[in-house]
């Protein structure tokens, strides 16, 4: 009998069947405990570990790679995160693509905008209770905890980054914690990052051969992102309110 | 002299119940209204992630800024010594309690997790404009309170000069504050302008002067309580002052803006193509709120009819909306500039205008601030000495020979 099909005036005595998938998953998890930690060691940053102000997380976006169309970011973002994918203007979307064309010259670009982890984020600046904040590695958060809904950061923020949670949401990723009436957007994947992997936008887009974000540290002057910026002519959106972003386009 | 003898209202006639009963209706469907977006979540409000601020606001800021300038009354009778106005200064302290309690009621209750209160009265990041406020808003209640006692409380009157200077200056700061909620947000072309803080100030002066002339027309026909005509010219006049400076100081504003090339295009939209808001700002905030009833204060038959006042002061309350609903509503409809010179699209509604419609229950929700503030004025006018007696004219004269 199936667990969920079980009627609420059955006893609730374990069946040995069930006793007996329980004690081996518990031994499988025993066995394989001690690599995962030992891998988690290796690779990530461990749980107790601080982030670090050394890294600077930040995005390369290379627009001339970024295919107009191609929606592969904004798919992988909505199932990592468990968005709804929703396009309501009450619809969280914390990266989209724009379409955008050169008035004069008439030459069209296409790109993600997410938000921008800027180092001076009016978001932080204005949020009252501090619920938006930024990492020591430059990762702009919001703590769901604090946050008291009063969307000011989302006012504050240059960049339509932001999103509110206008309804009930379900199915939430463990990792990534939503709740109605508080708002939310992009965290560069922090949960992946601090697991050694990379957001899953960048891995959709390298995925499909487009390899038009590079994700890395802009503190470190031999990742292949401090490399290129040193190389190529870089762009901050809004760059004229100094906020020095973290997330860089080529080709606009 | 005679003394300026303060008296509670009688409070026991059919229409102050009816009357009590009709804003108890609105402050208790607005309470609903509240709850059921609490419950629902904002999706039930016309907001949305490009209008992030709705009606709400609009009442919630027009109430707050109202209430730090309804206290200029008493501050011209305690900081500038005007005694002509004193015996209308308890008023004034009690209308800025009241709206300024009606106005937080709804901001706190829009928010989105209005449970979260404790949160932000302990977590405070001091670099944001709105935590300072928090303790501006408080500090407000605070000050005026022990105001209004040394207004009241005969042995206290000699402590009434500091502490409405004290409660001026506050207030000065309050205002400052709301001013640069909009003011501090550098990546919007409607604000961004150090400009709001000292507009705000002027704009509060005759939101509040307006609103303090309707409620003693109100509170003295309604209790059969002798009003001098000289009482309403005074503040008819200073109205005309207030409703002429912030006129101008909406016209330096934008024509600045007109000047800067970047935000031309911003103001093509707010005062020419951008639908509804070049008709509130034209029709309401400048020909009905502010051209009309200066028309009516300096005309020299319909300034004495005190029906044209009340008219006047009820115009420039609505065109007081209408510029809040103008300045938040309308700056948040015109798209953020990310790239400017490029034309953009994106499922995130770049490069669009933003519509927003109201809802019923946060209509319900910003009505039900503005009850809560008259259910405060009326409860107390009738517990304690706020009005005076008489505001005949064998005071007024009494107290005009005084001030010569």
């Amino acid at each position: 009998m199936n667990e969920t099909d079980r009627s609420p005036d059955q006893p609730e005595a374990m069946s040995r069947r069930q006793f007996i998938g329980w004690g081996a998953a518990a031994v499988a998890g025993l066995a394989i405990a001690p690599g995962v930690t030992l891998f988690d060691l290796a690779h990530g940053r461990p749980a107790a570990e601080a982030a670090s102000d050394k890294v600077r997380w930040g995005m390369l976006i290379d627009t001339n790679l970024c295919g107009t169309g191609c929606n592969d970011c904004v798919t992988a973002c909505s199932r990592e995160n468990h968005l709804s994918g929703g396009l309501k203007p009450t619809d969280s979307q914390w990266i989209r693509k724009m379409e955008l064309k050169d008035l004069r010259s008439g030459k069209t670009h296409s790109l993600p905008m997410l938000c921008q982890h800027c180092e001076h984020p009016p978001c932080v600046d204005v949020c009252p209770t501090g619920a938006s904040f930024k990492r020591a590695d430059g990762i702009v958060l919001v703590d769901r905890h604090i946050c008291i809904g009063c969307r000011y950061c989302m006012m504050a923020c240059p960049y339509k980054a932001r999103s509110f949670v206008h309804e009930e949401v379900t199915g939430q990723n463990p990792d990534v914690p939503r709740g109605k009436g508080t708002v939310e957007s992009c965290t560069l994947c922090v949960h992946r990052i601090d697991r050694d992997r990379t957001p899953a936008c960048v891995e959709a887009c390298a995925a499909a051969g487009r390899n038009a974000m590079i994700f890395g540290d802009l503190n470190d002057p031999r990742s292949e992102i401090s490399k290129r910026i040193a190389t190529y002519t870089t762009t901050q959106v809004r760059a004229d309110l100094a906020l020095n972003t973290a997330v860089r386009y080529q080709g606009i | 002299m005679p003394a300026i003898a303060l008296r509670e209202i009688d409070g026991h006639s059919r229409g102050y119940y009816a009357l009590l009963g009709a804003l108890g209706a609105v402050t208790l469907a607005g309470l609903a209204a509240a709850y059921y977006i609490e419950h629902y979540g904002h999706i039930v409000t016309g907001m949305t992630n490009q209008i992030v601020w709705g009606i709400p606001h609009v009442f919630a800021v027009f109430l707050i800024v109202a209430a730090s300038g309804v206290l200029n009354v008493a501050s011209i009778a305690s900081v500038f010594g005007r005694k002509f106005y004193k015996p209308l200064a308890p008023l004034s302290g009690l209308l800025a309690i009241a709206m300024l309690a009606g106005g937080l009621m709804v901001l706190m209750l829009d928010l989105g997790r209005a449970d979260r209160l404790i949160v932000a009265m302990t977590y405070y990041n001091f670099k944001s404009i709105f935590a300072l406020n928090v303790f501006l808003y408080t500090g407000f209640f605070a000050i005026v309170a022990v105001y209004l006692w040394t207004l009241m409380e005969r042995r206290m009157n000699g402590y009434s000069g500091p502490a409405g200077l004290v409660a001026f200056i506050w207030r000065l700061l309050l205002t400052t504050g709301t001013g640069s909620i909009f003011g501090f947000l550098v990546a919007r072309q409607a604000y961004d302008s150090a400009l709001l803080a000292p507009m705000f100030i002027v704009m509060s002066f005759s939101y509040g002067l307006a609103v303090y002339i309707l409620v003693l027309i109100a509170a003295y026909r309604w209790s059969g309580r002798p009003l001098c005509d000289a009482v309403l010219a005074r503040l008819n006049r200073l109205l005309i002052v207030f409703v002429a400076a912030t006129l101008y100081f909406v016209a330096v504003h934008h024509l600045t803006n007109l000047y800067v090339a970047k935000q031309q295009d911003f103001e093509r939209f707010i005062l020419l193509a951008g639908g509804v808001y070049p008709v509130l700002f034209w029709v309401g905030q400048v020909a009905l709120g502010s051209l009309a009833p200066l028309a009516i204060l300096v005309h020299p038959a319909l300034n004495k009819s005190r029906a044209w006042i009340a008219a006047a002061a009820l115009l420039v309350v609505l065109g007081a909306l209408a510029q809040m609903y103008v300045t938040i509503i309308g700056g948040q409809a015109y798209p953020l500039q990310l790239f400017p010179g490029m034309q953009v699209s994106s499922s995130f509604f770049d490069g669009v205008v933003h519509p927003y419609a109201p809802s019923a229950p946060e209509i319900m929700l910003a009505l039900g601030g503005v009850a809560v503030a008259a259910i405060i004025v009326l409860l107390a006018v009738k517990l304690l000495r706020f009005l005076p007696e008489s505001l005949d004219s064998r005071l007024v004269d009494t107290l005009e020979a005084k001030a010569a």
